[in-house]
């Protein structure tokens, strides 16, 4: 069930210190349906950080997740089913084959069927080829393409995505954008991290900007990708 | 939410199914085993030192080191590529990832045991299928127990730079009394002592599983939380 303001995905006053120092000092972020943001910022601005506690993989110091209206705590595992992840590595085994990673990952979610929706998804990832393969005996772009599929695996409905087209080609690239494109137009949502805007600007509805922890930028996509890069050089500073 | 005990079993299987392709660990530790039985029994002055009185401590002394070269390998393997946080962010409750990782070691040491023991028949020439049952059940208890902490402990201590070093030293102290517990029963059921006479110690080593399983489980999603 939604909350009463629609939203997907809210982050209220998130902090994440890591020690003495707060990779996250107070990031306010509302997700409603159909909007895909894209997150810029420099190195070390809190970007991965700020995924991972929207994922629930990182428990903020302070402040809180909402998925759908409701709190993201370690013990609420179902809020997470809602939540597709492509995190920096890839989280494949590298001792099981393509398919034995997308079956259990389908077990995982207890979807019906685990080894079809897994053949299933190698196919639209274009990797049915390969699914009898290791994942170390895969370029580093196949792998990412296993991973992006992997993450949509269980259809989620909000997507967090870190620098998702790092190591895609031209096709693929296409084809995670138009996979985006058509979540978001389901009434999905997705947090894309990239230092390239040009890849993601197509699909982005908005622009967040994180500088040393805190939202810098926080603003409707407007114009280009090449006069927002030009106005905001944080966006590619990386 | 998904099943926890599916996701605990499909969990279990896919390690299972992993170590069977890779047999990093299980090859390590059965190696590890044979050479630690081939060590004691060369090393003995059989003059000065009879088998009998050897071979109980020989044995879980292959058993237990055999064990924390398989618990270390657990939570390496999902720390390799990020692995850890598919488990995380999966909608099951932490205790199942740990339930898995319990049923995929148990099933790792208990394999490297049963080779272990043939062995350690032939070396030490102690005929235990007279005894075959309890000695398979003190096993059983004592690996139990020295595997659920290790399981929990190798989640903590794969955060830490010197993971295959930290393990032992966590481990070993909690690995004190299940091995003890063995000790004592096998060197009875060696002696073909009464089985009542190692009662307590079986009812002892229960206990310890009882308590331990149960406080692993509670505290098992506090350590795999960031």
């Amino acid at each position: 069930m939604r909350p009463s303001d629609g939203s997907l995905l809210t982050a209220t006053d998130i902090e994440r210190a890591f020690g003495a120092r707060r990779a996250l000092a107070g990031v306010s972020l509302v997700m409603q349906p159909g909007e895909a943001i894209l997150l810029a910022g420099p190195n070390g601005a809190g970007k991965t950080t700020l995924l991972r506690c929207l994922a629930g993989l990182a428990r903020p110091t302070r402040g809180t997740v909402n998925v759908n209206g409701r709190a993201l705590r370690v013990g609420d595992a179902a809020s997470r089913r809602h939540i597709g992840m492509v995190a920096h590595q890839t989280w494949l085994h590298d001792d099981l084959t393509l398919l034995e990673n997308f079956s259990f990952a389908a077990r995982l979610y207890d979807l019906p069927e685990p080894k079809r929706v897994a053949t299933a998804a190698l196919e639209r990832a274009g990797l049915e080829a390969r699914a009898g393969d290791l994942p170390p005996s895969l370029s580093r772009g196949m792998q990412q393409r296993a991973a992006i599929a992997r993450a949509l695996l269980h259809r989620p409905d909000i997507l967090l995505l870190d620098e998702p087209f790092s190591g895609l080609d031209a096709a693929a690239c296409a084809r995670l954008r138009a996979t985006i494109a058509d979540i978001i137009a389901g009434g999905g949502g997705a947090i894309i991290v990239s230092h390239r805007p040009e890849e993601v600007w197509e699909v982005a509805t908005r622009v967040v900007v994180l500088r040393a922890g805190r939202v810098a930028l926080d603003t409707p996509k407007l114009g280009s990708a090449a006069t927002v890069m030009g106005e905001l050089p944080e966006l590619t500073i990386g | 939410m998904v099943n926890p005990l599916r996701a605990t079993l499909a969990l279990a299987a896919r390690d299972i199914r992993a170590e069977l392709r890779s047999r990093t660990a299980l090859t390590s530790a059965l190696v590890f085993a044979a050479l630690v039985l081939v060590v004691f029994n060369f090393a003995r002055d059989p003059t000065r030192l009879g088998a009998a009185d050897l071979a109980p401590s020989a044995l879980w002394i292959t058993f237990a080191f055999g064990a924390m070269t398989t618990l270390n390998r657990g939570f390496a393997i999902e720390k390799e590529h990020g692995a850890l946080d598919l488990l995380r962010l999966a909608p099951m409750p932490r205790e199942a990832i740990y339930g898995g990782k319990l049923l995929a070691n148990l099933a790792f040491v208990f394999v490297v045991e049963a080779v272990a023991l043939p062995l350690f028949v032939l070396f030490f020439n102690r005929p235990v299928w007279h005894i075959l049952a309890p000695v398979l059940l003190v096993t059983a208890l004592a690996t139990i127990g020295f595997v659920a902490v290790g399981t929990l402990l190798s989640a903590m201590a794969v955060r830490t730079r010197f993971a295959e070093l930290m393990l032992p030293l966590l481990l070993l102290p909690f690995m004190l009394p299940p091995v003890i517990g063995g000790v004592q029963v096998t060197a009875r059921l060696f002696a073909d002592r009464p089985l009542s006479e190692v009662s307590g110690w079986l009812r002892l080593l229960a206990v310890y599983d009882v308590v331990f399983v149960t406080v692993s489980v509670l505290i098992f999603p506090a350590v795999a939380d960031e």
